[in-house]
C-alpha cells in the first residue's frame, strides 16, 4: 500500500516536472528577429571552410558570408556588380580584364586587402600538389592548366598579375563571355597569405586556419564558432567595406542533414530558412496546400536526365535511344510524381531567362517513338535485350525511375529493371559503365549553356554515356573560342539539335529548389542559382 | 580482484585487434572510395590525394602502418574533413554520446526498475498486465518511430520542449534520452518483473515477512538485491545498445555525437574514421562488459569468493 502511494506521488513528481521545465521558451526565429541574427539550415556539415578546397554547395552557402570575390552578383538579377573590385575594364580583344580594387578593402583583421592577396590565392588553388578540384574552372585564364599539369613551376607564365596593390590584371586563353559570371564562386575569392603561411606551406591544404581562433576573411561576416555537426556562427564584420550597409548582425548555420529533422527545425522556429537543395517530399504536398506564402519554389539552372550507355547494345543504337526519349510523359512526372514545380525537359540545357533559351524540342510522341523501336529492330519490344535505370538510393529518384519503367512498359512494351544503390557505390558503377541507364543530375557552376554541353565531350571524366562524336567535339571548340553572343547562341543551338538526334542521354526535368522561408525574411530572392548574398538580408518581424 | 581485471583487459587486446583487421578488409572492400565524388575528380588530383594519405601503398603495409600509428595514439587524419584528424573529432562527439547515452541509461533504469518493480508486487492484475502491455509497445517501437512522436507532442503542438540539438536551449536534452531510453526501460520492466517475482518467491523472503520486517524494507532491502540480477547481466549488452542505438535518435534530433560521425564516415568511405570509431566503440563496449561483470560478481558473495579467489 504504501508502496503503492510511493510509486504514484513519483510518478506525478516526475511528470510534473517534466511539464513545469517545458514551458514556452523563445524560439531561434524570435531571437534572430530581434537580434538581426539569421538562423540557416544548412544541410550537410561543411568538409572544409578553405575557399579554394570545398567542392560543395553547403560550403559555398557559409563561404559567401565569410568572404567576397572581386566582383558579387544581383540578388534577383544575377548581374554582375562590383565587389572587392569597385570597376574594372575589358581589353578590346575581350582577353584581358583589368580590375581596380577599392582602398577600403580589408581583411577582418584589419590588414588591407591588396591585388598580390588575389595572386596568391589564384596561384594557390593552381598549384598541382594542393589538389583543388575547381582547378580546372580556372583553365580559362592563359597558362593556367599548364601551370596546374606541373609543365611548369613559373607561375609568371600564368595570366594573373598584380600591376601594384590596387590593380589587378587578368589574361584570358581565349575570350570568355562569362568569365565575370566565374569570379563569384569560392575558387575565385582571396584567402590570407599571413594567416595561411603561419600554419602550412602555400600547397599544403591540411592545416588549421580555418578554425575559428585563426580565421582571416574580408566577407560581410566573420567566422566566430565551429562546432563540428551542431552550428556554424558567424557575426558582422566590422572591417568589411560595406559594413555600413549590411543589416544583419550575424549569421548562424546548423548542419541537418536529414530532411525531416530540417522540417522538424523550421516548424518548430529553429531556423528562419532551409538552404538545401530540395526537402522532404511527402510534406511539399502539406505545405501547397496549407502553408504556400511558407514555401520557396525556385526554378534553378540544374539539369536533371539519365545518362545511356551507348557502349552497351541496344543502347549504341540512336533509334532506340531516341524512342525511349519520346515515350516518356514528363508532364505527367513534374505533375503527379515529383511534384515539387520542377518544368519539363526536352533539351539538355535549362532554359535561362536572362540568356540563351534552347529552340528545338523533340517532344512526347509514343508513336513516333514505338516506329523507331521497330525500326531499330524490337517491334513491339520483342527482343528487346534485359537493362535496368540505376540510380542512387533516395525516394524521389526511385519514384521517377518507377513511373518511367511503367511508361516504357505500357507505350513500347519493354521490361526494364530497376537497380537502386548506395550513393558511393551507384559512383562507382557508373565511373565503370556498369550501367545500361543510369540517373544523373548536373548543377551549373556558372549561368552559360558551354557548362552543360561541355559535360559531353569525349574527353570528359563527367561523360558517363561512351559517346563519342568528333563533329560535337569540334562544336564545342568552336563554342569555346566564339565570343560574340548571336553567334554563340547559334552554336548552342546546333549543339542541342545535334544532341537531339543522338540522344546519348535522356533529358527529364529541370530541378527546382524547393525551401521553407519565414515571413520575416525580406532581401531574400529566388534565382537560378540559389544564390543568396547575405549582405541585403534583413529580418523584420512580420506583425500578426 | 586486480589480477582479475587485469587477465580481462590483456585479454581484450587480440579482440581489438581482430576487429580492426576486419574493419580494415572490410571497409576497402566496399565499392567506392573517400574520393569519389559526383564530379570527375581530374586524374592528377586524385594521384596526389591518394599519394597524400598513402592509399596507393599495398594493403598490407597500410594496415600495419595504421597499427603503428595507432599504437602511438594517432588515428590519422579524417579524408571527408581533411583539417581534423580523428582523434579531434573523436574527442568532440564521444561526451556528448556518453551523456546521451547516461541519460538514456538512467531514464532506463528508473522508469524500468520502478515499472517492473510495480508489476512483480501484483501480479495477474491491472497493476502487472498494464504496465507490461506498454513495456511491449515500447520494445516494438523503434526509436526513429517514437522520436518524432514525442517531437510530435511535446516540441510541435504543445512547443514544450525543442525539437534539435543538444545544449543549445534548455531542455533540449529531455526528448533524446526519453527516446533512447524507452526501449531498454521496456526491457529492463520485464527483466525486473521477471527477477523479482522469482526472489519473492524465496524462502527467505517469507522468512523476513515473518520476522515483522515492514513490506517496504522487504521489497527494497532484501528481495531488490537478488532481483536485480537479470537486470546488472542486462546492462552490459544495453550499454552497447545505447551507443549504438544512439545513430538514430542523434540524426532525428541532430545531436553532434559519435554515432552521427559513424554514420556519416561510412557514406563517406572515410576509412580513418571509421576505423577510428569502430576501435573506439569496441574498446568501450569491452569495458563496459567488464564493469559489468564485476558488479555481478559484486552483488553475490557467493560467486565473489569464487572468482576473486581463483
Amino acid at each position: 500500500m504504501k508502496l503503492t502511494i510511493f510509486r504514484i506521488v513519483a510518478a506525478a513528481t516526475m511528470l510534473g516536472a517534466l511539464l513545469s521545465c517545458g514551458s514556452k521558451t523563445e524560439t531561434n526565429v524570435e531571437k534572430g528577429n530581434r537580434e538581426q541574427i539569421l538562423y540557416v539550415a544548412n544541410g550537410s556539415e561543411p568538409r572544409e571552410l578553405d575557399p579554394q578546397l570545398t567542392t560543395g554547395a553547403p560550403e559555398h552557402n557559409i563561404l559567401m558570408a565569410l568572404f567576397e570575390g572581386l566582383v558579387n552578383e544581383h540578388p534577383k538579377t544575377l548581374a554582375i556588380t562590383p565587389g572587392v573590385a569597385e570597376s574594372w575594364s575589358v581589353s578590346d580583344d575581350d582577353k584581358t580584364y583589368t580590375f581596380q580594387l577599392r582602398d577600403t578593402a580589408a581583411w577582418s583583421n584589419g590588414d588591407k586587402l591588396t591585388a598580390h592577396d588575389f595572386v596568391y590565392s589564384w596561384k594557390r588553388s593552381l598549384m598541382p600538389n594542393f589538389g583543388s578540384q575547381w582547378a580546372y574552372m580556372k583553365y580559362f585564364i592563359r597558362g593556367a592548366k599548364a601551370f596546374h599539369m606541373g609543365e611548369t613551376d613559373d607561375f609568371s607564365s600564368v595570366g594573373v598579375k598584380a600591376i601594384s596593390d590596387a590593380v589587378f590584371e587578368v589574361e584570358l586563353e581565349n575570350a570568355t563571355p562569362f568569365f565575370l559570371k566565374l569570379l563569384v564562386h569560392n575558387s575565385y575569392y582571396p584567402v590570407h597569405q599571413a594567416t595561411i603561411e603561419k600554419f602550412a606551406p602555400i600547397d599544403q591544404p591540411i592545416s588549421d586556419w580555418t578554425k575559428p581562433a585563426n580565421f582571416v576573411g574580408n566577407g560581410p561576416f566573420v567566422l566566430s564558432e565551429w562546432k563540428l555537426n551542431n552550428l556554424i556562427a558567424s557575426v558582422k564584420n566590422t572591417k568589411y567595406w560595406d559594413a555600413a550597409n549590411v543589416k544583419l548582425n550575424g549569421v548562424t548555420f546548423f548542419p541537418i542533414e536529414d530532411q525531416q529533422a530540417e522540417v522538424r527545425a523550421f516548424r518548430s522556429g529553429q531556423v528562419h530558412v532551409t538552404h538545401t537543395p530540395t526537402m522532404a517530399i511527402e510534406k511539399i504536398g502539406y505545405y501547397q496546400e496549407n502553408e504556400p506564402e511558407l514555401l520557396d519554389i525556385v526554378q534553378t539552372y540544374s539539369s536533371y536526365y539519365y545518362e545511356l550507355n551507348t557502349t552497351k547494345p541496344p543502347f549504341d543504337d540512336a533509334r532506340v535511344r531516341r524512342a525511349l526519349a519520346m515515350a516518356i510523359d514528363r508532364d505527367l512526372l513534374v505533375g503527379s510524381v515529383s511534384k515539387g514545380g520542377q518544368s519539363p525537359g526536352y533539351t539538355l540545357v535549362p532554359p535561362d531567362p536572362q540568356g540563351y533559351v534552347a529552340k528545338f524540342h523533340f517532344g512526347y510522341d509514343i508513336e513516333k517513338a514505338k516506329a523507331l523501336l521497330a525500326e531499330a529492330g524490337y517491334p513491339n519490344g520483342e527482343g528487346f535485350p534485359e537493362a535496368s535505370i540505376l540510380y542512387n538510393s533516395q525516394d524521389d529518384h526511385r519514384k521517377i525511375a518507377l513511373a518511367i519503367q511503367q511508361m516504357w512498359k505500357s507505350s513500347l512494351n519493354i521490361d526494364v529493371g530497376l537497380n537502386n544503390q548506395e550513393w558511393k557505390v551507384y559512383l562507382n558503377s557508373r565511373k565503370n559503365f556498369e550501367h545500361e541507364v543510369a540517373r544523373a543530375g548536373w548543377i551549373a557552376d556558372y549561368v552559360d549553356p558551354s557548362n552543360f554541353f561541355e559535360i559531353f565531350l569525349s574527353t570528359s571524366g563527367n561523360n558517363h554515356t561512351g559517346w563519342v562524336s568528333a563533329e560535337y567535339d569540334a562544336l564545342i571548340q568552336q563554342m569555346q573560342e566564339e565570343a560574340r553572343e548571336p553567334q554563340r547562341f547559334e552554336l548552342f543551338e546546333k549543339a542541342n539539335k545535334l544532341l537531339a538526334d543522338e540522344m546519348p542521354i535522356i533529358p527529364i526535368y529541370y530541378y527546382t529548389d524547393i525551401n521553407l522561408k519565414s515571413p520575416s525574411v525580406k532581401g531574400w530572392y529566388g534565382n537560378v542559382k540559389h544564390s543568396h548574398p547575405y549582405n541585403r538580408v534583413y529580418l523584420e518581424e512580420v506583425k500578426k | 580482484m586486480l589480477k582479475y581485471i587485469v587477465k580481462r583487459l590483456l585479454a581484450a587486446i587480440p579482440v581489438l585487434f581482430v576487429v580492426i583487421l576486419i574493419t580494415f578488409v572490410l571497409v576497402r572492400l566496399a565499392p567506392g572510395g573517400p574520393f569519389d565524388e559526383e564530379r570527375n575528380v581530374p586524374e592528377q588530383v586524385l594521384e596526389n590525394l591518394n599519394k597524400r594519405y598513402h592509399l596507393d601503398d599495398p594493403a598490407h603495409i597500410q594496415f600495419f602502418q595504421y597499427v603503428g600509428n595507432l599504437l602511438q595514439g594517432d588515428f590519422g587524419p579524417s579524408y571527408k574533413y581533411p583539417n581534423r584528424s580523428v582523434t579531434e573529432i573523436i574527442y568532440s562527439g564521444v561526451p556528448v554520446t556518453i551523456e546521451l547515452g547516461f541519460y538514456a541509461l538512467l531514464v532506463a533504469i528508473i522508469i524500468g526498475i520502478s515499472t517492473g518493480l510495480l508489476a512483480s508486487l501484483k501480479p495477474n492484475t491491472a497493476q502487472d498486465y498494464v504496465p507490461m502491455s506498454l513495456a511491449m509497445v515500447g520494445i516494438c517501437l523503434p526509436s526513429f518511430v517514437l522520436g518524432p512522436l514525442l517531437i510530435l507532442f511535446f516540441g510541435i503542438w504543445f512547443e514544450w520542449l525543442p525539437v534539435s540539438g543538444w545544449g543549445q536551449s534548455a531542455n533540449d536534452k529531455i526528448l533524446p534520452a526519453l527516446t533512447l531510453g524507452a526501449t531498454y526501460a521496456a526491457y529492463i520492466a520485464r527483466l525486473t518483473r521477471g527477477g523479482m517475482l522469482e526472489v519473492l518467491s524465496q524462502d527467505y523472503i517469507r522468512t523476513a515477512t515473518a520476522m515483522g520486517l515492514p513490506r517496504w524494507r522487504v521489497v527494497l532491502v532484501h528481495a531488490l538485491r537478488g532481483g536485480l540480477a537479470p537486470v546488472v547481466s542486462f546492462l552490459g549488452p544495453a550499454a552497447a545498445g545505447l551507443l549504438s542505438g544512439s545513430f538514430v535518435v542523434e540524426t532525428v534530433f541532430q545531436i553532434p555525437g559519435m554515432g552521427r560521425f559513424y554514420l556519416q564516415a561510412a557514406f563517406n568511405r572515410d576509412y580513418t574514421m571509421i576505423l577510428g570509431t569502430t576501435i573506439f566503440f569496441s574498446a568501450l563496449i569491452i569495458v563496459f562488459n567488464l564493469i559489468t561483470d564485476i558488479i555481478l560478481v559484486w552483488l553475490n558473495p557467493k560467486l565473489r569468493h569464487q572468482t576473486f579467489k581463483s
